[in-house]
This record gives C-alpha cells, sequence and structure tokens, in this order.
C-alpha cells in the first residue's frame, strides 16, 4: 500500500502500537514473567537488607518443592488456595468483587466447626457431608450480606465485603475466647479437637488429604459450568457487557446474587477443609490470609478453573518457602510484599495484551 | 470570498491496526469559505480532522496553517493556533453549566473560578455572534441544538480561526439545519474558514463553497460548489455504481401484532420521555418512527422490548398483554431487537462469532438441552449463518470486535431474523455503516417485511424513511406528531413535525391518520 | 454519666475520625479525578511505619509526617503509573497496593513492634478558643495534626468549587475526553490528584502511630483506609461533608472502645465489631438516597482514559 517512491533515510523507531487481540503465548508469559520480574525486585530489597537473595531464594525453592515434606506441605496448602481461589475467580469472571473470600473461609470454617463440634459420636459419613453442606452453606450467606443490597440498591461490593471480613474474623474470635473456648486448653483460644469422624482421611503418612479431591472436583466442576452450561453462558456475557446481558434477556440481579453465592460456598469450602483436615478444632488465625492470596490466584490464572490449580500450588510454594525465609532471619511478611509485587508486574505487563512494540525504519516522504 | 489558502495538510497518512485510516490525503482549505469535506463511513473524514485538531498523530504527512508548519501533540496546542472542533459526539461535562464548559481549560482564566463574571463574558459572546443560549444552565438541562451552540461558542471563545464541524447535521430537525449554516456563513463571511464533515450530498451541494471528497482514506477530488454535481459528487464518493438492491412491492398488511395503548415512560434522568404513545403494527408493514434523536427513540425502543418499564398505558404483543413483560418475555413472545449501540448491547465484542449467535438462543432446548450447552450443533448453527447472510470474518471463534461495522451488523441481523421474529424493532440500524452494506440491510428488512414481518424502524435518516417505511410517525418530545401512510408524506411536512410543528396544522390528511391506531 | 463522658466520647470521636479524615480527603482528590485507589489502606499502613521509624530515629515527628507523605505519595504513583500510563484495572491495581503496603509495612516495620515513639504529637489547647464551652473541649484541645484538618478539607473544598484547576478535576474526573478536547492534560491532572491523594492516606497512616496510638502494631489501620473509602460515598465527594462523616465514623469506634472501658456486659468482639457493621449500615443508606436523588460518583470513575480508542 505504500508507495515505493518515498525516500527512506536511515533510523529506526521503537513505538507502541495498539493491538486488538492478544495471542496465547503473551497471554501465558505475562504471569511468568511478571513472577521472574517479582523474584528480582524481591530480590534486591533481600539484597539492601543485607541477605544474599540467590542463597534466600534456593532455600525457599528447595523447601518448597523439592523435598518430600516440603512438596507436601505445599500441596496441604494449595487445598484451600485452589477452592478459595476458583471462588474468587468465578465471581470475578463477572466482573463482581468479592475481596470478602476471608470472611466467608471464617464463616465455612465456624459452620463446619458447629457441626463437628454438636455431632461429636456421629460416624464419618454422616458428619463430613454435613460439615461440607454447612461450610458452603455458611459461605453462600455470608457472601449474600454484599450479593443483595449490590443486586437491588447497586451497594459497592468491593467495600462491603472487604469489610465483613473484619467482621467474621471478629465472630470466630469471640467464639474461642468465649463460648466455644475448649476450657482444658489452659486459656487457649482453641475449641475442643474434633472427634476422628469429622476429619478428613489423609493420603497415606502425609498430611496431604483428601480436601485435595475436592478441590480438583469443584475446579473440574467450575469449569464445566463456565463453558459448557447455559449458566456459565449468562455469567461469561456479564461479565463481558451488562448491556448485551439486559438485552439478551438474562437476568443480572438473580446472577448477582447466585454468582457470589457459589463464589463464596466455595470459599467456605476452602475453610472447611482447612479446619477439619488440618486444625481439627476451631482456631483462632488458622488463615494466614488465604482469602486474600486466594485474588492473587484469581488474577493471575485469568479467572480460568484449570490454571487456578497450577497458580495455587505456586502460591502455596511461596507461603511454605516463606517460613524457610524466617529461618535465615526474614519477616514473614516477606511472601505479603512479594505477592502485591507479583500483581503489580502483571498488571503491568498487561500493557502486553493490548499493544505490541514495534520497531520500523522511520520513513520521511 | 478571500482566496487565502489558511490551512494545508499534506501527506496524511495514518494507520489503526488491521486499517489504514488515512492514505496520504491531502486537503487545503481558504479564510472565508465553507468548506465540505465528503466522504462515506469509513472514509478516513474524522481521522483527518483529529489529526488537525490534535487528537490523534499522522504517521507520516505535515500540516501548515498560515504557511508556518505545525505539528500538534495534543489538543491543547491545535486550539492555541486557533483550530476548534465540534464533534458529532458533543465533549461537554454534561454536570457543568454552559459557563464552565465554555471557559474550561481557556487560557488567561486567572486562577480563580468565578461563575458570575464569567457568565457575563459568556452572555457578551452569545450576543455578538447571535447564538442564544443560558449562560447559567447546566448543560444536561439543554436541548441537543443548544449543545451544539455550546459547543461552537466554546471554539469562538478559544479565538478559533478554523472551526470544524463533524456531521453537524445528524441531530437536528431540518429547520434547524438552516439555522446552523446561516449562523456559519455569519462566520465565514467574517474570515473564519468552516469544515464540515458530512455524507449527506444535498446538504454539501445546499451549503457548501468548496468540497474535497474523500474514499477509502485517500482524498480523491477538490471541486468548487458551482462546477459539479449531486449525481458526481455521489460518484466520486462511492466510487462506484451502487446496485439498488431494495425492491419494495405494495405492503399487504396482515393481522396486528404490536399495539400500544397510551404509553408514558421516563428516561434514565428520572424524566418524562414518553406521553401517551398509542399506534399499532400490522404484520407484513414497516411503521418508520421519523425524528430528532433524544425525542423518546430510545425509550420507545426499550418498553417495546422489555428493556423499561411502563409508567403508564398497555403493550400488546400479537394481541396479548405484554405490558409487563420483562425482556426474556417479549424475545420468546417472538420480538427481534436491533438495538442502537450494536458494540454495546447487540453483540459481546470480546466474545467469539460463535458466542455471539447464542446470545440469546443459548437457552432454548434446540441449543442446550438440559444443563450442558451442544456445541457441534452452536458451531454448525454458527457457520450456516455465516454462509447464509455472506458474513466476513477470519474465523468462528475470533473475537467479533475484529469485524467491520457491516459486518458486525449482518451478524446481528443474522441472529435476530433466525429466531424467525414476528416483529423486528430496528433502531438506527444502518448508521455508520458504508453505501453498500446500508443496501444489503434495507433489502434482508423489505425480505423480512415481504415474509409478514411487523417492522418497527426508527431512524434519523429521512432518506431512509421514506425508501423504507409503509406508514411513517413522526416523535417529538416523546409524543406522536402524526401518523401518515408514505403516499401522503412529504418531507417538508415531515420535517415540520419533527420541529413540534403539529400535524393537524400542517395538512388535513395528516390529523385523520394521526387518530388510526 | 454526667456530660463530661460525653464531652470526652466527642473528643475521642474527633481525633478517631482525623486519620479517616485525612485518608477519605486524599480519596476524594483522586476520585474526583477519575481514578479509585483502593489502596488507601496499604498507603496508610505504610504511612504509619515509615512516620514512625523516622520519628524514632530522628525525635522529631514533623520530620515523619513528611517522610510518611513521602512514601505514601512514592506508592500512589506505582498506582498512577499503572492505572493511567499502562491503563490496568483500578480495582486490581488498588488491591495490589494494599496487600503490597500492608506486607511492606510488616517487613520493614518488625525491628520496631512494641517500641514506644520517642516523640508524639502533644494536645496544644487553642487559647480562648479552647474557652468555649462544651465545643472548646470537643474541637480545640487537640494536637496540630487534627487543627491541620480544619483548615485542609475547606481548603480542598474551595479548590474543587471555586478554582480553574478545581473545575479542570472536576471535568477530568465527569468526562475526560471533553477535558481533553479543551487542552487540559487529563494526565497529569490524575497523576497529581492519584499521588496528592496517596501523599494524604500517609499523613493519616502516620497520625496514628505518632499521636493517636503512638506506637507501631502490624496491620494497625484495621481497616480505616476502607472506612476512608466508604465515607467518601458518604460524603458524595464534597470535602465538607467529610468532615462530618470522619466524626460520625470517629464517634462509632471511640463509643466502642468507651464501652469497653466501661465493662458494658457485652462481649468486646462484638463492640469491635461496630464500625465495620455501622460502615456497611450506611454506605446501604447513602446508595439508596443516592438513587433517589440521582447524585452520584463522577461519571469517569474507575475508567482509563486512552485518547486514541475508537
Amino acid at each position: 500500500m505504500l508507495v515505493a517512491q518515498k525516500k527512506f533515510n536511515p533510523g529506526y523507531r521503537i513505538r507502541w502500537e495498539k493491538r486488538l487481540v492478544s495471542t496465547p503465548l503473551i497471554n501465558f508469559s505475562i504471569p511468568v514473567i511478571s513472577i521472574i520480574m517479582t523474584l528480582l525486585a524481591g530480590g534486591a530489597v533481600i539484597a539492601a537488607m543485607g541477605f544474599d537473595p540467590i542463597f534466600i531464594f534456593q532455600g525457599m525453592f528447595t523447601s518448597a518443592f523439592l523435598s518430600f515434606t516440603g512438596l507436601m506441605e505445599t500441596t496441604v496448602k494449595a487445598i484451600p488456595l485452589i477452592l478459595a481461589g476458583l471462588g474468587v475467580a468465578l465471581a470475578f469472571k463477572m466482573l463482581l468483587w468479592n475481596i470478602g473470600a476471608e470472611g466467608q473461609l471464617h464463616m465455612g470454617a465456624f459452620a463446619a466447626s458447629g457441626v463437628a463440634l454438636a455431632l461429636p459420636d456421629a460416624p464419618a459419613y454422616i458428619v463430613l457431608p454435613t460439615m461440607i453442606l454447612a461450610g458452603m452453606v455458611a459461605g453462600a450467606l455470608w457472601a449474600s450480606l454484599p450479593a443483595i443490597p449490590k443486586a437491588y440498591l447497586g451497594v459497592n461490593e468491593i467495600i462491603t465485603s472487604l469489610l465483613l471480613n473484619y467482621v467474621a474474623i471478629f465472630w470466630i474470635d469471640y467464639l474461642v475466647f468465649g463460648p466455644w473456648r475448649d476450657p482444658a486448653a489452659l486459656g487457649f483460644p482453641i475449641t475442643k479437637a474434633f472427634g476422628q469422624a469429622a476429619r478428613l482421611p489423609m493420603f497415606g503418612d502425609t498430611r496431604v488429604h483428601t480436601g485435595l479431591l475436592i478441590a480438583i472436583a469443584a475446579a473440574i466442576a467450575l469449569y464445566i459450568i463456565l463453558y459448557h452450561s447455559k449458566w456459565g453462558c449468562e455469567i461469561r456475557v456479564i461479565g463481558e457487557s451488562q448491556g448485551a446481558a439486559r438485552y439478551a434477556g438474562m437476568n443480572i440481579r438473580r446472577n448477582i446474587i447466585l454468582v457470589m453465592m457459589l463464589s463464596g460456598a466455595l470459599a467456605g469450602l476452602a475453610g472447611m477443609v482447612e479446619i477439619s483436615a488440618i486444625h481439627a478444632r476451631l482456631q483462632a488465625g488458622f488463615s494466614p490470609g488465604f482469602g486474600y492470596t486466594a485474588i492473587i490466584i484469581a488474577s493471575l490464572a485469568r479467572m480460568h478453573p484449570g490454571w487456578v490449580i497450577l497458580v495455587s500450588f505456586l502460591m502455596s510454594g511461596l507461603l511454605v518457602g516463606g517460613f524457610s525465609m524466617q529461618i535465615h532471619g526474614l519477616p514473614v511478611a516477606t511472601v505479603q510484599m512479594l505477592q502485591g509485587a507479583i500483581l503489580f508486574f502483571l498488571l503491568g505487563g498487561n500493557i502486553l495484551t493490548r499493544y505490541r512494540l514495534t520497531i520500523r525504519r522511520k520513513k520521511v516522504a | 470570498m478571500s482566496q487565502e489558502t489558511f490551512l494545508v495538510m499534506r501527506n496524511i497518512t495514518k494507520m489503526f491496526p488491521g486499517i489504514v485510516a488515512n492514505d496520504q490525503v491531502e486537503f487545503l482549505a481558504h479564510a472565508g469559505e465553507i468548506h465540505a469535506l465528503l466522504g462515506e463511513n469509513g472514509a478516513g473524514k474524522s481521522t483527518l480532522m483529529n489529526i488537525l485538531t490534535g487528537l490523534y498523530r499522522p504517521d507520516e504527512g505535515e500540516v501548515y496553517i498560515q504557511g508556518q508548519l505545525v505539528n500538534f501533540h495534543s489538543p491543547r496546542e491545535a486550539v492555541d493556533a486557533g483550530i476548534g472542533m465540534v464533534h458529532q459526539n458533543f465533549r461537554l461535562v454534561e454536570s457543568l453549566t454552559v459557563t464552565g464548559n465554555i471557559t474550561l481549560g481557556a487560557k488567561n482564566e486567572g486562577f480563580w473560578w468565578r461563575p458570575r463574571i464569567a457568565a457575563k463574558k459568556v452572555a457578551a459572546l452569545s450576543k455578538e455572534y447571535g447564538m442564544d443560549v443560558d449562560p447559567e444552565a447546566k448543560v444536561w438541562q439543554l436541548s441537543v441544538g443548544e449543545q451544539q451552540r455550546v459547543e461552537i461558542m466554546k471554539m469562538l471563545y478559544r479565538g478559533a480561526q478554523i472551526l470544524i464541524l463533524d456531521e453537524p447535521t445528524a441531530v437536528l430537525t431540518p429547520q434547524e439545519v438552516k439555522e446552523l449554516f446561516s449562523s456559519l456563513r455569519k462566520l465565514a463571511d467574517s474570515g473564519k474558514t468552516v469544515i464540515f464533515i458530512t455524507h449527506k450530498l444535498h446538504e454539501v451541494m445546499a451549503f457548501a463553497d468548496r468540497i474535497t471528497v474523500l474514499r477509502g482514506g485517500r482524498s480523491i477530488a477538490v471541486i468548487k460548489k458551482e462546477e459539479t454535481d449531486i449525481k458526481e459528487l455521489a460518484h466520486l464518493m462511492v466510487g462506484k455504481e451502487i446496485s439498488h438492491l431494495v425492491n419494495k412491492t405494495a405492503a399487504d398488511p396482515g393481522e396486528i401484532i404490536l399495539r400500544l395503548e397510551a404509553v408514558s415512560a421516563l428516561n434514565d434522568k428520572g424524566l418524562p420521555a414518553l406521553h401517551e404513545v398509542s399506534f399499532s403494527i400490522r404484520e407484513g408493514e414497516i411503521l418508520g418512527f421519523a425524528g430528532v434523536a433524544g425525542n423518546g427513540q430510545r425509550e420507545l425502543s426499550e418498553v417495546i422490548t422489555g428493556l423499561r418499564s411502563v409508567s403508564s398505558g398497555k403493550i400488546f404483543v400479537n394481541e396479548k398483554d405484554a405490558t409487563s413483560a420483562n425482556a426474556r418475555q417479549i424475545i420468546d413472545a417472538g420480538v427481534g431487537h436491533i438495538p442502537e449501540d450494536r458494540k454495546g448491547m447487540g453483540l459481546v465484542s470480546n466474545m467469539t462469532v460463535i458466542d455471539n449467535t447464542i446470545l440469546k438462543s443459548y437457552r432454548s432446548p434446540e441449543v442446550c438441552p438440559g444443563f450442558f450447552l451442544n456445541h457441534r450443533k452452536i458451531r454448525q448453527h454458527a457457520q450456516h449463518l455465516v454462509d447464509t447472510f455472506d458474513i466476513q470474518t477470519c474465523s468462528l471463534d475470533s473475537p467479533v470486535k475484529l469485524m467491520s461495522g457491516g459486518n458486525l451488523q449482518r451478524l446481528l441481523l443474522a441472529r435476530e431474523i433466525s429466531a424467525n421474529p414476528k416483529i423486528i424493532v430496528a433502531v438506527y440500524p444502518v448508521r455508520g455503516l458504508d453505501v453498500a452494506a446500508t443496501e444489503e440491510i434495507h433489502q434482508m428488512l423489505v425480505e423480512q417485511r415481504n415474509n409478514g414481518a411487523g417492522i418497527l424502524l426508527i431512524s434519523e435518516d429521512l432518506d431512509e424513511i421514506f425508501k423504507l417505511a409503509d406508514r411513517i410517525a413522526v416523535l417529538y418530545e416523546g409524543r406522536i406528531m402524526s401518523i401518515l401512510p408514505i403516499e401522503n408524506a412529504d418531507l417538508d411536512r415531515i420535517g415540520l413535525m419533527m420541529a413540534g410543528i403539529d400535524g393537524k396544522e400542517v395538512a388535513a390528511n395528516g390529523a385523520s391518520s394521526a387518530k388510526e391506531v | 454519666m454526667d456530660y463530661t463522658f460525653y464531652l470526652a466520647v466527642l473528643a475521642a470521636a474527633v481525633t478517631a475520625g482525623t486519620p479517616i479524615l485525612y485518608a477519605a480527603l486524599g480519596e476524594l482528590l483522586a476520585e474526583r479525578s477519575g481514578v479509585l485507589n483502593l489502596g488507601v489502606e496499604g498507603m496508610m499502613l505504610v504511612g504509619a511505619i515509615v512516620g514512625f521509624i523516622i520519628a524514632v530515629n530522628t525525635a522529631n515527628p514533623w520530620l515523619g509526617v513528611g517522610g510518611a507523605m513521602l512514601a505514601s505519595g512514592a506508592l500512589a504513583l506505582i498506582h498512577a503509573f499503572l492505572t493511567i500510563t499502562l491503563q490496568a484495572n483500578q480495582v486490581v491495581s488498588g488491591l495490589a497496593l494494599t496487600m503490597f503496603g500492608a506486607g511492606f509495612s510488616s517487613f520493614i516495620g518488625r525491628p520496631f513492634v512494641g517500641i514506644a515513639a520517642p516523640v508524639s504529637f502533644q494536645n496544644i489547647p487553642i487559647p480562648i478558643l479552647s474557652q468555649i464551652p462544651y465545643l472548646g473541649d470537643i474541637f480545640f484541645r487537640h494536637d496540630p495534626l487534627v487543627y491541620l484538618t480544619y483548615i485542609l478539607a475547606p481548603l480542598m473544598w474551595f479548590l474543587l468549587y471555586w478554582t480553574r484547576p478545581g473545575l479542570n478535576i472536576q471535568a477530568v474526573g465527569e468526562d475526560p475526553a471533553a477535558a481533553d478536547a479543551v487542552g487540559i492534560n487529563v494526565k497529569l491532572v490524575r497523576y497529581l490528584c492519584v499521588i496528592t491523594g496517596g501523599m494524604f492516606a500517609g499523613l493519616g497512616g502516620a497520625y496514628l502511630t505518632l499521636a493517636f496510638a503512638p506506637l507501631w502494631l502490624d496491620g494497625m489501620t484495621a481497616g480505616r483506609g476502607w472506612i476512608a473509602i466508604a465515607l467518601v460515598i458518604f460524603a458524595v465527594w464534597n470535602p465538607l461533608k467529610a468532615i462530618a462523616g470522619a466524626y460520625l465514623f470517629g464517634g462509632v469506634a471511640a463509643m466502642s472502645f468507651r464501652m469497653q472501658i466501661l465493662e458494658i456486659p457485652v462481649s468486646p468482639f462484638f463492640l469491635q465489631m461496630m464500625p465495620y457493621l455501622f460502615t456497611i449500615m450506611v454506605l446501604i443508606i447513602v446508595t439508596i438516597q443516592a438513587s433517589v436523588k440521582r447524585i452520584g460518583a463522577p461519571k469517569a470513575l474507575g475508567l482509563a482514559y486512552d485518547r486514541e480508542d475508537r
């Protein structure tokens, strides 16, 4: 199209050019690059603190992925992350900003504990399903608190779901410091231990528990719902364009409530499996911020259930590796800082899905 | 007329992903003239003017003003150089006052914002150019014509020497158009350069001094008005003979299929937008709604399609009460809808062709027998639509945002028609399309009418209405002024009614039709 | 209980409301320019710890305030770069900021946990004004940072409604394309508003460690940043209304604290929930009223502006 009579002068110009569609390679490489960039930036901070970053990262990686116990621990921590991550991913897919996974997870743990404590002698085939159901229902109901005002009045769900996290955590504190405290616990804020029937079975001698199967099943179910069902079709359309959804006769209000509740149910399930399999009792501070890490997981996984599983393992590895950093004298908060930084780099890298860098020869007419 | 060459744009090239919007365009304008920039939709007119106003940066080419090479990095620099543009979608801050908008960002305003003092300056300006508007009114309270005046005054306030108007008449009644151009002529006589972007040939012949024709991103011709005629301009603009596909036979109306009884409704701001609107449509006829945009067209299409609730009155689809039906029930009752906003409403830009073909049918038993979608059948159906309606797309799995406007609209119509609608509500169905695509879309609508569908056509383009409609209704401030059979309608009468002059005063014939429901 | 109790609660409401007010004023400015910054909590935390560290090392609380504002302003710059220049999603970027800020403050603050600040802002009763019955006790027996808000909030109101830069900020937040078309530098206005807003959030955080409770605890903002964001909605983006709102929220926090001291027979955990539940209730009521009166957020809030978007 450009005519050949033009004179070319030497020299190049580099510029950003818009692109309309991203490529799969870019979609894949942005999260990878953002993790690498985070490690570089984090390494710089660690070096600035007077530590050897390569030694620290090596230690982290070894303890999280290369030793058997480490790998098992990474798997164990990945389980609630997958479930909560799926919940957040589902809500984000519809552009519902559910920041309340942490609270929903706590409420799921609360309800499951209530069942376990109320039925100390019932057999496992009654207790466990009831705990699962209770955990999911509690998470769903807790999520409906921001969902209903959002659906009917347009109340900002980001703020309400986040503030409810504080309320849920105070509620757990109230229980374990108050009415549910085990009198025999010497003043520790914990409940009585659950009966063996209320514990999810482990695989062999490891701490990896059957919650892993629940998490994977949940991911598959969510994938099928999103991409192979008519409900998923509605969720995806509403997430892309509310105008088109209304035009196509979709009920947006009902979907806000349903999706938020399913999102909360998954987070509640995360609380249930964690409390049942790992702690076997309700205790204060049982979650190291699973519900917040879930936000990062959903974003890195681009809301895709399959990727949520993989990213959860990575983030879990970061958590587990973080404990090894503590041994070397770095604070646990390093992990949280790195998590925030990953999200920064991911957001920054996303520009590559919309622009490409082009280098072309300068033309002068 | 002074013949000083005031503005020169040379060799302008601008590329967007996938298209060359301007390809070595040449454009010259003199001081004191009204210059029409004529071209089809997509010919590159707006891009060229956006480059002139510093909104886009050209990939190649130079702009000279009074012989000086200029290189604008931002709209501000263009404004400072005396270039003012009135965009098709006005660039006004609705929550601010007229004065706030006119003085916004202007130079030498000082630090303080003193609304009273600024309003006086605006009032003086309004007097000087004879443009009447209340300086203290909030912009959202103004009519479209008044908002346009605010836009023009905004540019004059900044000392614009070149005034560019992008499709200025699209939102005006024929009478308002005459007023606008008499103001513009005054501006030109005072030595300013007026450029207006248009694709309407009769407007060019009526109001322009010289014409530059753009086609496919290239400048094709520069002509004085006296040396040309509509036929030549049409040929230059389109480049080839248009085969007129639309072959409309006399209407053969059947049973009443859509009936509105005294329907009133509110707009998004909570103000009355429709007042006791009553009409009916029969099978096999097209009822065209003429009127200036913003007189209740959107609300009318939305109450019928279940997207907006009525405040009073009744709606019958197929003689069944559908007043309080929701969008889904209306779709199931056989009402197709071609919405005004095809990218934001009728289609989902980021989703694939396939996903868009099932936007409404995803819940039907054929597509989704139980809980799961039948992906094989969906793909077959989508392929069938693409083949039948000749939709150009790279793949069924690519997002529709990559498609051209004409193909988007074909896809939308294909989907709506494939549901065999009894009623089609078509809102500005060819807005932004080129001549060939327009013809095809019109042909599709007429075919549906011949097959017995009742069609409600909302358009701001009277040519389109006269070409397609069997009866014409005029909507003004949410009221139906009159409903005329096409044989009794003429352009002047419809134009007056669009301006709110009562149909009964216009013609006795019209009055009798107005009572018909 | 005599009236001195109520005066004490009301005076405590002012101090408890002050950090929220700073943060809310900052967020208000950013949102007025069309940028939602959900990182307030993170910026407050970083402001709190940086201010504390500097005050501990220099024994000068004013230097602490300055350092806090620089640090939180730098964080806000990250948000501005991501959302304005790179056009990233404002919600996710804000969340990242909050997480990063929480982690970073805890990271650098670990050696300072449990140390009492050697210096802090002291109450300086204002002559004459502090003698006014009731009002003097409530408003004029505080530290200088409280008095600063008495000037800052009206000043911001004045800036927004009665100056040209304020008019430009409004235009950028309502309709960036319109502002751009008349030559206002949309990105520059947004950068300035977001960074200044972030500095205010840091100042609010520093108030916690340098005046309110002169010590550092991990996550000590305890959701105040989020309450500040809710407060902006409550105040309908008007700085003057934000003052009243901040004292209302501060009052609820002060009440729940006083009730714990008075050993009211309600679990302290329930009392601690009060500010959060109150915020949610208020948010719901305000949203209903806003939809009735059809007033709302700046129209372009949360949307990136790209001049060449077609």
